[in-house]
C-alpha cells in the first residue's frame, strides 16, 4: 500500500468516526433516554474520545517517537490546562456558593 | 506494514524532497507552540463560561437561546471543511494538479463561509430577542467563547485565500508549503476546540 493510500484511508476513517460520534452526541441530546446527569457525562466522553480521533487522524500525533516531541507539548498543555481550568472551577463556584447561597 | 516516523504535527511531506526534514521540523514545531498556546486561551473562556452558565440576571437561559439544529449543521460544516482541508494537503504533498488542489481548498473555505454564515445568522437571532453580550455574565462568556472562535475561523478563511494567492505567484515551492501545513494545522485545531464548544455550550444547554 502506497503512502498516499495510507494518508487518504487515515483521513477518512477519522471523519468517518467523528461522524458517528458526533451523531452519537446530539442523538443522546435529542431523544433523552438517561438522567440528565448521565447524559452530560456521555456527551463530555464522547466529546473527548472525537478529540483523541482528531489529534490522531487529522493531526497525525501518535504515540510513535518523534524528534520534537510534539506529544509531550499536548500533554504539558493538557497538564497547564487541566490546573488552571479545574482551579478556576473550584474557586469560582466555592465563591458562588458562600456569596448567593 | 511500518509507518515512517514523524517529525513533525499534521501531515508529514516525507521523502518527496520538497523540503529537508530539517526545515519543516523546525518551522512546523515554533506554529504548533503558538497553536497550544491558543488551546490555553479557549481553555479558560470554557472555565469562565462553566462558572457563568448560571448567571442569566433573569434574562434569557443556555436552554432559551442554544437549537440543536443550526448546531449539528454547524458541526457537520466544520468537521467536513477538516476533512477536504486534509485532502488538499494530500494533494499538495503529491503535487497533483493544481485545480485539485484548487478544488479542494475551493470546497474547504467555501464550508468555512456556510459555517461562518449559520454562525452569524445564529447570532442575529439571538440579539433580536434581546441575548446580546452586556445583558448578562452567562451572555458575555457565551460571546467572549463563541465569538472568539469564529473569528479565527474568519481568520483562517482569509489565510486561505492568502495561501490560493501564494501558490498562484510563487508556485508550490518550500516556504508555500510550509504555510499551507501551518494553515492546515489551524484548521485542525479550530474543529478541535468546536468539538468541545458544541459539547460543554450548545448540547450542554439543551439537555434536561
Amino acid at each position: 500500500m502506497s503512502d498516499r493510500t495510507r494518508e487518504l484511508r487515515t483521513y477518512a476513517v477519522g471523519y468517518g468516526l467523528s461522524l458517528v460520534l458526533t451523531v452519537a452526541a446530539f442523538a443522546m441530546v435529542r431523544w433523552p433516554s438517561f438522567g440528565a446527569r448521565a447524559i452530560f457525562g456521555g456527551v463530555l466522553a464522547l466529546g473527548l474520545v472525537q478529540m483523541a480521533v482528531q489529534f490522531r487522524c487529522f493531526l497525525h500525533i501518535s504515540m510513535k517517537r518523534s524528534s520534537r516531541h510534539d506529544l509531550q507539548l499536548i500533554l504539558f498543555s493538557a497538564l497547564i490546562i487541566a490546573l488552571m481550568v479545574s482551579g478556576t472551577l473550584v474557586i469560582l463556584f466555592n465563591l458562588r456558593g458562600r456569596m448567593m447561597g | 506494514m511500518s509507518e515512517p516516523e514523524l517529525a513533525h504535527a499534521g501531515l508529514n511531506l516525507g521523502d518527496t524532497g520538497a523540503l529537508t526534514q530539517d526545515q519543516a521540523e523546525n518551522a512546523i514545531f515554533g506554529f504548533w507552540i503558538f497553536l497550544m498556546s491558543d488551546a490555553v486561551i479557549f481553555a479558560l473562556l470554557f472555565a469562565t463560561y462553566g462558572t457563568m452558565i448560571a448567571s442569566t440576571v433573569g434574562g434569557p437561559t443556555p436552554a432559551s437561546e442554544f437549537k440543536l439544529l443550526p448546531a449539528f449543521v454547524e458541526t457537520l460544516l466544520l468537521l467536513t471543511s477538516s476533512a477536504t482541508f486534509g485532502r488538499a494537503t494530500i494533494a499538495m504533498k503529491y503535487d497533483e494538479p493544481r485545480r485539485v488542489l484548487f478544488g479542494w481548498l475551493g470546497a474547504t473555505l467555501g464550508l468555512g463561509l456556510v459555517f461562518l454564515a449559520f454562525e452569524a445568522n445564529d447570532f442575529a437571532t439571538m440579539f433580536a430577542h434581546g441575548a446580546y453580550p452586556m445583558r448578562s455574565g452567562f451572555l458575555s462568556s457565551f460571546f467572549a467563547l463563541v465569538g472568539l472562535h469564529g473569528l479565527h475561523v474568519a481568520v483562517a478563511c482569509f489565510w486561505l485565500v492568502v495561501m490560493v494567492g501564494q501558490v498562484c505567484a510563487y508556485g508550490l515551492d518550500a516556504r508555500v508549503r510550509i504555510n499551507l501545513l501551518r494553515l492546515g494545522l489551524f484548521w485542525h485545531l479550530l474543529d478541535i476546540v468546536w468539538i468541545a464548544i458544541f459539547s460543554v455550550v450548545y448540547l450542554q444547554g439543551n439537555i434536561g
